[in-house]
Formats: structure tokens, C-alpha cells, sequence
């Protein structure tokens, strides 16, 4: 099988709309917890979320305008504008803005989304039922598809090589980079984008997933305390957006133009529940067969896994579940591990999320350095013994790294990615 | 009808994201604004809001320049 490297990233999250300047406040301990100002969230039980600030690109803002036309933006969802942005960064961080018509046969898409344009069908419901439909705008379908995100980018950047999106819920960007990984060795192509976006914080949203008691709402005079994955005061989690993209390449083909290579993927897990639609299954079978397929691919023993981005959203029982059945498939390798939820600072970005904490594993391979699990003050019973880096970043020797992402439906997914010596 | 016209324009210029002075009363909307027919009909429902006139499908696909719209639009609005 062909090997596959990631040879570019890119993020717009609440911390910033660059991979650098997200990564540094993660490390800083920063949360990107606020009040809700998208819409006015009073007489809602859940009234914070983690939101992508819009400005001019400084300091934590987005800067919509820098890779989406004017036009582009009008015509779709947030979540296809983060998408888009993201995957430009990606691409321009791989240094492959500039590729021939051949070369672009050659390059494909995977980005998806978890709920898709949300906001927009919200709005445009409105629309038809006060206005007629007659009134519906032109650009309502396609600006709202989840697959839109692959579609624009291609158009964009003239990619046309496998054009695909997935659709697994808060499992999306980790089955998308694990999906288009196999694409790459399948020889499909020779690079891929791929990874999740999502922009969900709307009435409807917020609404429907307060009714399904995932969203915390105990936190709603102090937002940046609200998520608190392992935390015995944990309430459910908090709602992010944006967007992650990485570019996988071919390793021969990143090799022999040069390129910078930040990590391999080695493993891939991707298992179902079989037991419900919001709740984990009740040992973390699904996740525990998730987390063993991927080492089983990856070649690796548990005790060489030196860091575990987890799912951790925050939620009463899905936190544990998963620390359960890390604790089982590691056995005492458990003990030598650090294992954190970037959540904690930048919320869930669902569809967003399996693929931006792919990208902080390899930055934290990069850098050598375990990002922190914010507000864990007292941590649950279950948690002895672990190193779930509590409230700091902690410098340690990171050489392979797994990342969880488990989605509504029992849908998991495990990520194993690897430092190039 | 100055006002009009320099309504039609702005509503142009907000949907397509084209610089104003590109807007001539002879610019096609296609041809030289970057529009596509999508984009046409999102148009013409915008100035059907901004002048509270219908424009019907037979008479919206003869729009095809900004002086087209304008011509339209002075016709039938009412006052």
C-alpha cells in the first residue's frame, strides 16, 4: 500500500482563523467560550457556545473575504465559508496553490459536515412560509448541501481529482482524513483535503440540541468554565464551529518535491454501536473496537501511544465511557500516556471537530507538547491514574498520537498518526 | 427616476459583488457583471422586493442588462 503523509493544515475555529494562532492559545490555556451573540439566545437553556468571531483576520477574528469571493459567501452557509477558508490555508500551507492542469487530476476532496447548512434552512423555511415560494432564493440548495464544501474548493482551485464528502455526525473530519487516506493508497489520487466543517449555532440548533440534553447549561454566567470534559461537574458539552482541513499526500510524492512533512497516518479504526441513536453504548464497545482496529493497523503496541486527543465532549456519560475503554485496550500502558480534550477550549465543533484535533496531535508531535483539558478542577472517580493534563499544557516526548471521534448513530472513528524520524 | 436607476444599481452591486462603476446602465449582467442564470433570478427576486413589482418569467428573461431592469422597473412599479 502507498504511504500517506499530511504535508498541510488549516483551521478557522473560535481561537483564531490560523493554525498558528489557534495553536498557541490552546497551549496558553485560552478558552473561546462566550455568550451566544449570533442571535438573541434569551428563554433557551443553553445560552454560550464557542463562536468563530467575524473581523479582519487579526488576533482571533475571521476574516471571511481573504479566500471566499464576495458573491460565494451570500450564496452559502457558514459552514461552507469556514470549509473553504480552511482548505485554502491547507493548501497554501503545502505549498500546492500552483499545480498543473495533470497534477490536479491528481488531487481530490473529502470535507464534510455533520448537520450542514443549518442556519440557512432555518432562515429560508421562514422565507417560504411568510413570503411564498417564490421568494426562496436560487442559491438555497446548493449553498446548504453538505457536500459543497468539496464542490467549492474544487471549482476554486481547480482540483479535480475524487470529489466525496462525509457524513458521520461528530465523527465527520476524523472518517474523512481516514477515508481519503485510503484513497491516496488505493491510488485514487496523489493528494487529498480532507476533513469537517461546521456552523450550527442557530435558534434551530441550539434549540434541538438543548431538547436532546447534550448541550451544558449550568454554565451560562460563566461560559468559559462550561466545558469541563472528566470534570465531575460536567453538564454536557459546548457547542463550536469552524472548520479543519489537512492535505494528505502520497509520501513519495511529497518526498521528492520537498515538502514539509508534519506526520504519517498509520492507523485507521471505524466501527458502529449497534445500540443507540445519541447514547454510547453503555461498556464502549464500539469505541474500544474502534481505538483496537486502528493500532491493529497501525502496527503499533498500546504502550507506544504517547498522546490520545480524546472525543471528551463533556458530557456526563460519554466521557467516562470512552476513558473505560481506553483503560481496558491500554491496560498499564495507560499510565505512561497523556491523553487531553481540546474541547475544553474551543467547544465541539461536531462535524469540524474529528479533523482540527487531528491537526493539534500533529502539532503536538511537532512540538512536543500535550495540550491541556481546561477547567478540570475535580476530576471523576474514574479518572485515577490518568494524565488527562489538567489546565496546562505539558512539554513530554510525543512520537505517535490517536484520535478518538465518536458521532450520534454509534458511528466511531480512531485516527493513528506518527512522527517521520 | 434617477432613484430608480441608482437602486437597481446598489442591489447589483450587493448580489454580485462587482465594483460600482462596472454597473453602466449598458453592462449585461452575464456578459460583463460575472453573473450566471442563478444569480439572474436572485436578481430580479431582489428588485421584485426593493419595488414591490412581480416580474413574470417571460418578461425576466428579456432582463438582461441593468438598462433592461431599469426600463422594467419604471414601467410597472407603481408610484
Amino acid at each position: 500500500m502507498r504511504r500517506v503523509v499530511i504535508t498541510g493544515l488549516g483551521m478557522v475555529t473560535p481561537l483564531g482563523s490560523d493554525v498558528e494562532t489557534v495553536w498557541a492559545s490552546i497551549l496558553a490555556s485560552e478558552s473561546g467560550a462566550g455568550p451566544i451573540t449570533r442571535f438573541d439566545p434569551e428563554g433557551y437553556a443553553c445560552r454560550i457556545a464557542c463562536e468563530v468571531i467575524r473581523g479582519d483576520g487579526t488576533g482571533r477574528t475571521f476574516d471571511a473575504g481573504k479566500r471566499v469571493d464576495h458573491k460565494v459567501q451570500r450564496q452559502v452557509d457558514p459552514f461552507i465559508t469556514y470549509g473553504i477558508d480552511a482548505a485554502g490555508q491547507a493548501l497554501e500551507d503545502a505549498g500546492l496553490t500552483d499545480m498543473t492542469e495533470a497534477e490536479r487530476f491528481r488531487v481530490g476532496c473529502t470535507i464534510g459536515s455533520g448537520i450542514g447548512g443549518l442556519p440557512g434552512i432555518e432562515e429560508e423555511s421562514v422565507v417560504l412560509h411568510t413570503k411564498g415560494p417564490r421568494r426562496v432564493s436560487p442559491h438555497f440548495v446548493h449553498g446548504r448541501l453538505i457536500n459543497l464544501i468539496s464542490g467549492q474548493v474544487s471549482i476554486k482551485y481547480g482540483l479535480m481529482g475524487p470529489n466525496h464528502a462525509v457524513v458521520t455526525a461528530c465523527s465527520t473530519g476524523a472518517h474523512a482524513i481516514g477515508d481519503a487516506a485510503r484513497m491516496i493508497a488505493l491510488d485514487d489520487a496523489d493528494v487529498m483535503l480532507a476533513g469537517g466543517a461546521e456552523g450550527a449555532i442557530c435558534p434551530l440548533g441550539i434549540a434541538g440540541f438543548s431538547q436532546a440534553r447534550a448541550l451544558s447549561t449550568n454554565f451560562n454566567d460563566e461560559p468559559k468554565r462550561a466545558s469541563r470534559p472528566y470534570d465531575k461537574d460536567r453538564d454536557g458539552f459546548v457547542m463550536g464551529e469552524g472548520a479543519g482541513v489537512v492535505v494528505l499526500e502520497e509520501y513519495e510524492h511529497a518526498k521528492a518535491r520537498g515538502a514539509k512533512i508534519y506526520g504519517e497516518i498509520i492507523g485507521y479504526g471505524l466501527t458502529g454501536d449497534a445500540y443507540h441513536v445519541t447514547a454510547p453504548h453503555p461498556e464502549g464497545s464500539g469505541a474500544f473496537r474502534s481505538m483496537e482496529m486502528a493500532l491493529r493497523k497501525a502496527g503499533l503496541a498500546p504502550s507506544d501511544i504517547d498522546y490520545i486527543n480524546a472525543h471528551g465532549t463533556s458530557t456526563p456519560m460519554g466521557d467516562e465511557l470512552e476513558l473505560g475503554a481506553v483503560r481496558r485496550l491500554f491496560g498499564s500502558a495507560i499510565e505512561t500516556l497523556s491523553m487531553s480534550s481540546t474541547k475544553s477550549a474551543i467547544g465541539h465543533l461536531l462535524g469540524g471537530a474529528g479533523a482540527v484535533e487531528s491537526i493539534f496531535c500533529l502539532l503536538a508531535m511537532r512540538d512536543q507538547v500535550a495540550p491541556p483539558t481546561l477547567n478540570l478542577d475535580n476530576p471523576s472517580d474514574g479518572c485515577a491514574g490518568v494524565d488527562l493534563v489538567p489546565h496546562v499544557a505539558k512539554p513530554r516526548s510525543i512520537k505517535a498520537v490517536l484520535n478518538n471521534s465518536f458521532g450520534f448513530g454509534g458511528t466511531n472513528a480512531t485516527l493513528v498518526f506518527r512522527a517521520l524520524p | 427616476m434617477s432613484d430608480v436607476a441608482d437602486r437597481v444599481k446598489k442591489i447589483v452591486v450587493e448580489h454580485l459583488g462587482v465594483d460600482a462603476d462596472k454597473v453602466t446602465e449598458e453592462a449585461s449582467f452575464i456578459d460583463d457583471l460575472g453573473a450566471d442564470s442563478l444569480d439572474t433570478v436572485e436578481l430580479v427576486m431582489a428588485f421584485e422586493e426593493e419595488f414591490g413589482v412581480e416580474i413574470p418569467d417571460d418578461a425576466a428573461e428579456k432582463i438582461l442588462t441593468v438598462k433592461d431592469a431599469i426600463g422594467f422597473i419604471e414601467t410597472n412599479a407603481a408610484a
